[in-house]
């Protein structure tokens, strides 16, 4: 087996996790760490080839990946915080306004 | 390049270049062209001097195109015979690939004398005009018309190609179209002008489509070229050419089927009708089939059409011309049966060709004498034209009743009267063509003698049947003198044919005519014809002069004066084969249009509609069903990346 194997099983099992917390839970904020989640199982993904090609591409990607979410944190947590304040409520669901 | 046919070679149009007092024809056509621009343009902007001097200014430039006519028709006398033909090029008109149409005016003998004709007579109906209109605030208005008129049909019998004789034709049209319906506040009026528009549009198709054949025959419109040419075309051209000729000259002609609209535009002022629709306009049929001699003289199945044209036009407007108890349509019949006349001869070909245009010149004198004596009756009757109102006015109108009655007899062919000589050459010469011809002709010629005496007997004689607010009287010089003038050519118009004098001076247009004898001697039929005509003046003292006539037209009538009255129903037969399959076509368009053509567009539109309305549904507001998507669109591209690398 391979060195780089586990990291990748890890990472895809990581990612799947993240998948189906997005896809299966309520709770805005459970979502938005299932997101981060997914961005991290990339992450790791992108570290793990990095060290295999023997470059640093796939590490400065990462810390790209790292940097934007940050920020997406921020504007995330501002929505959800707004949402909350409006409607008291941090469900996904109950924001479904936007429809035909 | 001379063909032979039965009267000797085909007359090629082969002209000088203008010069000494020829040079001056585009004046002919410019004075009144002028006249027409400045009148209806200065009467527009600056109405109180035009209407002031207007009619004045609208009266001297056809009489200084009349003048001009004059001088060159002298100088054409000084010429010999075979040096007859002179052509002025002003300009080229149109310059596109292959066609090259040049603005070239003609002058030959058929063209010396209808320039005569249209100036003189026109330039008469101008003065007559000055008091018939008097009281007409749109006075400058109809002399600007009038003017129009004047330019469009000197530009038609000028024009030495077919696209210039067309803009003249179109323009009379148009002038028509304008002074039909110069009383437009009655509805009856602006009808009638339209009606004469749309069945002459017909003819006008004929006629342009005569001139497309031209071009792509000889590719050329010129005279010139196609006379020199014409035995390069095969006989089936010829004679398709031939008939759309026929079928312009039906519609300006008024010939049958394209009658109907010459009764209607009586509804023009007096002078109009005079002018362009018994003296000039409805010629121009006439001249346009005598001016393509040699395509008819080649033609023989056309020619043959349009002497059936011109015999049935003749039996039905002197038909209609014996129940008319308007006497503007009872004169209207008339024109319409004498321009039959001048068809049979225009259709005789070289034999009758120089009589029809000898009849077209006396007609144009006594028939527009006889519209301004009537217009002049309908002066000093309060514009009734009812003839049952009339009876006795002789004694009222001494001058109208003379000048009326040169023309009268002039028309009836009165021995020693013009008319006598021009319809009897035309009935002789068409004796010898077909005899059956020839006897419609002389029953015409006896159905004229009935109509015109009615006309005369109702209008001038028996009872006073006058309104009571009426009191008739002599109308003013101005418009007596164009009388007296016009009489004079109706007495006189004979002269013309002195030693053969125009048969002569129109050879060189129309060609030798062939000698023929008639079956019976020349003196005979002369005598043939005045018996008949005898017979139907007669009948008509006997039905009209001897009892009273009354007030209002007997309804108790046989089915042939019914008939007659309705026009013998040129109408209905128009309504029933023209308008009312028209107007089913267009209704049948309009529902294919707004189920077919509509439907496709509408029902594509609500297909488009619903199956948005079914997409629409995806749109839940779920943040899940959207990731959803989102996951099942990426496994997608990740399972076809697979498919791809692996395959």
């Amino acid at each position: 087996m391979d060195s780089v194997t586990p990291f990748i099983v890890l990472s895809s099992i990581l990612f799947t996790i993240g998948a189906v917390g997005v896809l299966t839970r309520r709770n805005a904020i459970v979502v938005f760490m299932c997101v981060e989640l997914m961005l991290n199982a990339c992450n790791l993904a992108l570290v793990a080839f990095a060290k295999q090609h023997g470059n640093l591409d796939g590490q400065v990607a990462a810390f790209f990946v790292m940097v934007v979410a940050a920020a997406e944190v921020v504007v995330g947590l501002a929505i959800i915080m707004t949402i909350f304040r409006t409607r008291r409520s941090a469900s996904v669901d109950d924001a479904s306004l936007l429809k035909y | 390049m001379l063909a032979l046919h039965e009267g000797g070679p085909i007359p090629v149009v082969d002209p000088t270049t203008a010069d000494g007092v020829f040079a001056l024809a585009w004046l002919v056509i410019a004075l009144p062209a002028a006249g027409a621009v400045i009148l209806l343009i200065g009467g527009a902007i600056a109405p109180k001097p035009f209407a002031a001097f207007g009619h004045l200014l609208g009266t001297i430039l056809p009489i200084g195109s009349f003048a001009i006519s004059l001088a060159m028709f002298i100088s054409l006398l000084g010429r010999p015979d075979d040096d007859r033909q002179v052509a002025q090029h002003l300009y080229n008109w149109i310059d596109v690939g292959e066609l090259r149409v040049g603005m070239d005016l003609l002058y030959d003998p058929l063209t010396a004398l209808f320039l005569l004709l249209i100036t003189g007579v026109g330039s008469l109906i101008h003065i007559y005009s000055i008091g018939y209109m008097e009281h007409d605030p749109r006075r400058v208005r109809f002399f600007g018309y009038l003017n129009l008129f004047v330019a469009a049909m000197l530009m038609l019998v000028m024009s030495e190609n077919y696209l210039g004789l067309f803009l003249g034709w179109e323009g009379v049209g148009l002038a028509s179209y304008l002074l039909i319906g110069f009383w437009q506040h009655k509805p009856s009026a602006a009808a009638a002008a339209k009606k004469a528009f749309v069945i002459n549009r017909v003819g006008d198709m004929g006629l342009s489509l005569a001139i497309m054949l031209a071009f792509v025959t000889w590719g050329s419109t010129s005279f010139v070229v196609i006379s020199a040419n014409v035995d390069g075309a095969s006989e089936k051209t010829l004679t398709a050419f031939g008939l759309l000729l026929l079928l312009g000259a039906c519609g300006k002609s008024a010939q049958v089927p394209l009658q109907a609209w010459l009764l209607d535009a009586m509804e023009g002022p007096t002078p109009v009708s005079a002018l362009i629709h018994a003296a000039t306009m409805v010629t121009a049929g006439v001249y346009l089939i005598v001016r393509s001699n040699w395509i008819f003289d080649l033609a023989p199945d056309a020619r043959t059409v349009v002497i059936i044209v011109a015999t049935v036009t003749l039996l039905w407007g002197a038909a209609i011309g014996c129940a008319k108890d308007d006497i503007k349509k009872a004169l209207a019949g008339s024109t319409m049966s004498q321009i039959g006349y001048m068809m049979l001869g225009a259709g005789l070909g070289p034999a009758g060709y120089a009589f029809a245009i000898f009849h077209l010149l006396n007609h144009g004198f006594f028939k527009a004498n006889m519209f301004l004596g009537a217009g002049s009756v309908m002066h000093g009757m309060n514009d009734d034209v009812d003839m049952r109102h009339y009876g006795a006015l002789r004694k009222a109108m001494p001058i109208t009743f003379l000048t009326f009655s040169m023309g009268y007899l002039a028309i009836i062919g009165f021995p020693g009267f013009s008319g006598f000589w021009s319809k009897d050459k035309i009935i002789e010469v068409a004796l010898t063509d077909n005899w059956l011809v020839g006897i419609c002709a002389i029953v015409g010629a006896g159905i004229t003698g009935f109509y015109m005496t009615r006309l005369m007997l109702m209008t001038f004689f028996g009872e006073k049947r006058w309104d009571k607010d009426v009191h008739p009287h002599e109308s003013p010089a101005v418009m007596t003198f164009p009388l007296i003038v016009l009489a004079a050519l109706s007495v006189l118009g004979g002269v013309m044919l002195i030693n053969d004098w125009i048969v002569n001076f129109l050879a060189p247009v129309t060609g030798e005519a062939p000698h023929e004898e008639p079956p019976i001697p020349a003196f005979a039929v002369s005598v043939i014809v005045v018996l008949i005509v005898a017979v139907g003046v007669s009948i008509a003292i006997a039905l009209f002069g001897r009892r009273p006539i009354p007030r209002e037209a007997p309804q108790d009538v046989s089915f042939v004066t019914r008939a007659t009255r309705a026009d013998i129903y040129g109408d209905v037969i128009n309504d029933e084969l023209v308008v009312k399959p028209g107007k089913h076509l267009t209704s049948g368009l309009v529902t294919i249009d707004s189920v077919v053509v509509d439907g496709a567009f509408t029902g594509g539109a609500v297909a488009v509609g619903g199956i948005g309305a079914l997409g629409r549904r995806a749109q839940n507001g779920y943040v899940r069903s959207y990731a959803l998507s989102l996951l099942g669109g990426v496994l997608l591209v990740v399972l076809a990346l697979l498919a791809v690398n692996l395959a």
